[in-house]
């Protein structure tokens, strides 16, 4: 297969995956502003910030309202990482390599920006808010369904995934850094109700409020949270889920090609890391440099594989 | 009254419509209409677009389909079919004549300075002869008609034809709509025409590759009208879709970036134009080639279709001498004929042109899409004496026909049936052997009255069928 069209779909489903999230990220962001008397403006900024995007929002707009982040995260084509952008930027990649998707795969994409587009064509109100982000989950829900049933498990299957878990990754490490601090036993109001709505916010920003409970059976606990996104391996938007994946992902192509490169070694030595370590050895040390190394780490990773299966013209 | 191709004056169905009409009587219109918008539908979750230059905000259109086929006869297609494949061996062969001994020119049939300045000739492939000896492989040929029998070919689209994605949507929509229809009627298939084009491309692989050629589509990019096509070609034919970034020379081939390295390739069938194929060699702006790949091209290590430098046969000054080439090269008369053709660059005929636009259609020599063009009868007073100053300008740059009364075939509308104007493009493959696909893409007009069937233009189509009879 070209490398351009490695490149396109690693591309595709990282903007597909990131689309998804801002929406979750959307989506816990309203919620706080319901449960939360006042200065929601707080929760917005640290929404801003989980999407990366805070320092290019400031430069657009003076203060931070809810509906100005809203709109910025969801329909701001300035915003490369706005719903609409990711939407369409996943649907460009897609067009560009149509002939590596299934029928089935391209239409639930391109019906997706399509449906997206219309909805998202002009500012959006509250009381639409819900039924919008339930459409953008359920458009990218379809693409993945309609990947998942069609799509032949070869090489074009394992960049297409590499793309999803390398931006999930990097958007679940994101949004504990941020929220970093609400994590720390040190923290003078533990146990507050303040605290209850700021770790459900980190949940429900990864669609984990309910399966926590499932697993931990017990209240909210900062380290049982930060156990759950970044250990825990049954958990699917967690950092050693995701490590997983790209590690299987990355063992395929190199079965299949016969030759084991600079990428696997990176990856098994990340998939190592997060085995042979304890939450608490993690928290002890530092989450915020935990989560720092692990970004960039995360980064440099992506820009390997791009190297080594030649995604772009050197 | 234009000749309608469905009904004659007295509101009977002809002959290859009947079967279809007499189903249409059945239908409520209402359904129909349905239909057509689940059509629009299926066309715009594939994908099925088509951008219209300058106009940003819609960068991607559909291309509005009609649910009427239109219906040819298996002995009208007989005689098109014969039509086309000797008008194509004359193309080929005028090109090879053209850059190689001129003999026609020697002959004084065709004017040397015609070939000589014309932008579409290109000395690079003087000397050249293409693997296999074919220069235009694929061929769209426009044909309109005006009456019983009447057939008149247009044009020869003999560089990058497009359209024929068009062809198989609109046979595939229509089968999934109607499969009633393809019982009561035996309609010749479109639909292998992604394998026969590949065994055709495959055909004229560089004598030099051993085993099985590989073959890939170049595309100048999803930002281009026709991507749409390009890349359901090669998904159809199950080559790659490549762009001139992937491509790069190595080792005296042309070979493309993969995930394990380089690979060589041995057919390009490229849907880039001619200026834009090497910057080494043409445009050296363009960043849509693959710079080098004219060098491996003389040098016989891969097969380009079409060839370079093909436009110097279907540009629209050389067409009016279109029935002299067909004789000289075939020594038969032509058996499609050519619309009667003014050259402006005649000082003469220039006049009489001027002196009748209201009468007839202008067109620039190098324009394609229906861009740059007049419609005399449908052109204001204004448009016509501003058309006439560019006209008086630049003479050699126009060509005028009159106004053909062309056929009509019904449309759905609102009230039923509705006729408008249609031309046809059959598709034709040559490799060692000649191949028209029976069928083609019909445009259609779909303003009442409007002769300008490009879709550039607000252009429909049409399925096209060719009967078994």
């Amino acid at each position: 297969m070209l490398g351009r069209t490695a490149n396109g779909l690693f591309w595709m489903f990282r903007y597909i995956e990131r689309a998804e999230n801002t929406a979750r990220l959307i989506d816990a962001g309203l919620r706080m502003s319901l449960t939360r008397m006042h200065g929601h403006e707080e929760e917005w900024e640290s929404v801003l910030r989980s999407s990366g995007v805070f320092s290019s929002y400031s430069a657009a707009n003076s203060e931070v309202t809810s509906a100005d982040a809203v709109n910025y995260l969801l329909r701001d084509k300035s915003n490369p990482s706005s719903i609409l952008s990711a939407i369409e930027a996943a649907r460009n990649n897609g067009r560009m390599v149509r002939t590596a998707l299934t029928r089935e795969a391209w239409e639930a994409t391109n019906e997706c920006y399509l449906d997206i587009k219309a909805q998202l064509a002009r500012r959006v109100s509250d009381a639409e808010m819900p039924e919008i982000i339930n459409n953008i989950k359920q458009r990218t829900g379809l693409i993945r369904g309609a990947f998942h049933g069609t799509m032949l498990r070869n090489e074009l299957f394992n960049f297409s995934r590499l793309g999803t878990f390398i931006e999930r990754a990097d958007n679940t490490s994101r949004i504990l850094d941020v929220k970093y601090y609400v994590l720390l036993p040190a923290v003078s109001y533990v146990g507050s109700s303040l605290d209850n709505v700021q770790w459900e916010s980190i949940l429900r920003s990864v669609s984990a409020h309910r399966s926590y409970g499932w697993v931990y059976d017990d209240d909210y606990k900062p380290a049982n949270i930060a156990d759950f996104l970044i250990l825990n391996g049954r958990m699917p938007r967690s950092l050693a889920y995701c490590y997983d994946k790209i590690d299987s992902n990355l063992s395929y192509l190199e079965r299949e090609y016969g030759e084991r490169s600079s990428c696997h070694d990176m990856v098994a030595d990340v998939v190592g890391m997060l085995r042979g370590h304890e939450i608490q050895e993690i928290m002890d040390r530092g989450l915020h440099e935990f989560l720092q190394d692990f970004i960039g780490q995360n980064s440099r990773i992506a820009a390997e594989i791009s190297d080594v299966y030649r995604f772009y013209q050197d | 009254m234009p000749f309608d191709e469905m009904l004659t004056e007295d509101s009977l169905p002809r002959a290859p419509y009947t079967g279809y009409f007499n189903w249409h009587s059945g239908q409520k219109i209402s359904d129909l209409i349905k239909k057509s918008r689940d059509a629009e539908n299926i066309f715009r979750k594939t994908g099925i677009t088509f951008a219209v230059y300058g106009k940003e905000d819609s960068a991607e259109r559909l291309i509005p389909f009609d649910i009427v086929p239109r219906i040819i006869s298996g002995s009208e297609w007989r005689k098109l079919a014969q039509g086309i494949e000797q008008r194509v061996m004359a193309l080929n062969a005028f090109l090879d004549d053209i850059y190689h001994k001129q003999e026609i020119i020697k002959a004084g049939r065709v004017p040397r300075i015609l070939i000589e300045k014309n932008d579409a000739f290109l000395p690079e492939m003087i000397g050249m002869r293409p693997p296999g000896g074919v220069y235009t492989h694929i061929i769209g040929t426009d044909i309109v008609r005006t009456g019983e029998g009447q057939f008149y070919v247009l044009e020869d689209n003999a560089r990058t034809p497009s359209g024929v994605s068009y062809m198989l949507e609109n046979r595939e929509t229509m089968m999934q709509m109607f499969p009633e229809l393809f019982h009561l009627n035996k309609v010749r298939p479109v639909e292998n025409y992604p394998k026969l084009l590949r065994h055709s491309l495959a055909a004229v692989a560089p004598p030099g590759c051993t085993g099985k050629p590989r073959i890939a589509v170049l595309t100048p990019g999803i930002f281009n009208s026709a991507f749409y096509e390009h890349a359901y070609l090669a998904d159809q034919m199950g080559v790659e879709l490549v762009e001139g970034s992937d491509l790069r020379v190595i080792d005296g081939k042309v070979a493309m970036r993969t995930t394990r390295g380089y690979v060589a390739i041995d057919v390009l069938y490229r849907r880039v134009d001619d200026d834009f194929l090497d910057p080494l060699t043409f445009r050296p702006d363009s960043t849509l080639g693959v710079p080098g790949i004219m060098d491996v091209y003389r040098a016989g290590n891969i097969t380009i279709a079409n060839a370079p430098g093909t436009g110097i046969a279907d540009d629209k000054a050389i067409y009016s001498y279109m029935p002299e080439i067909v004789e000289f090269y075939t020594g038969q008369k032509p058996i499609l004929e050519n619309v009667p053709t003014y050259r402006c660059s005649e000082p003469d005929t220039l006049a009489y042109v001027l002196d009748n636009l209201a009468d007839l259609v202008v067109k620039e020599v190098h324009g394609s899409g229906g861009y740059g063009m007049l419609v005399g009868p449908a052109a204001s007073k204004r448009e016509r004496s501003e058309f006439a100053a560019k006209l008086k300008a630049k003479p050699g740059n126009y060509i005028a026909q009159p106004t053909l009364s062309l056929s009509t075939v019904p449309i759905l509308v609102k009230k039923g049936l509705a006729p408008r104007h249609v031309d046809l493009r059959p598709f034709v493959l040559v490799s060692d052997k000649i191949q028209i696909i029976p069928g083609g893409l019909t445009r259609v007009a779909l303003k009442e009255g409007s002769l300008v069937v490009n879709s550039s233009q607000g252009g429909g189509t049409k399925d096209t069928w060719v009967l078994e009879d």
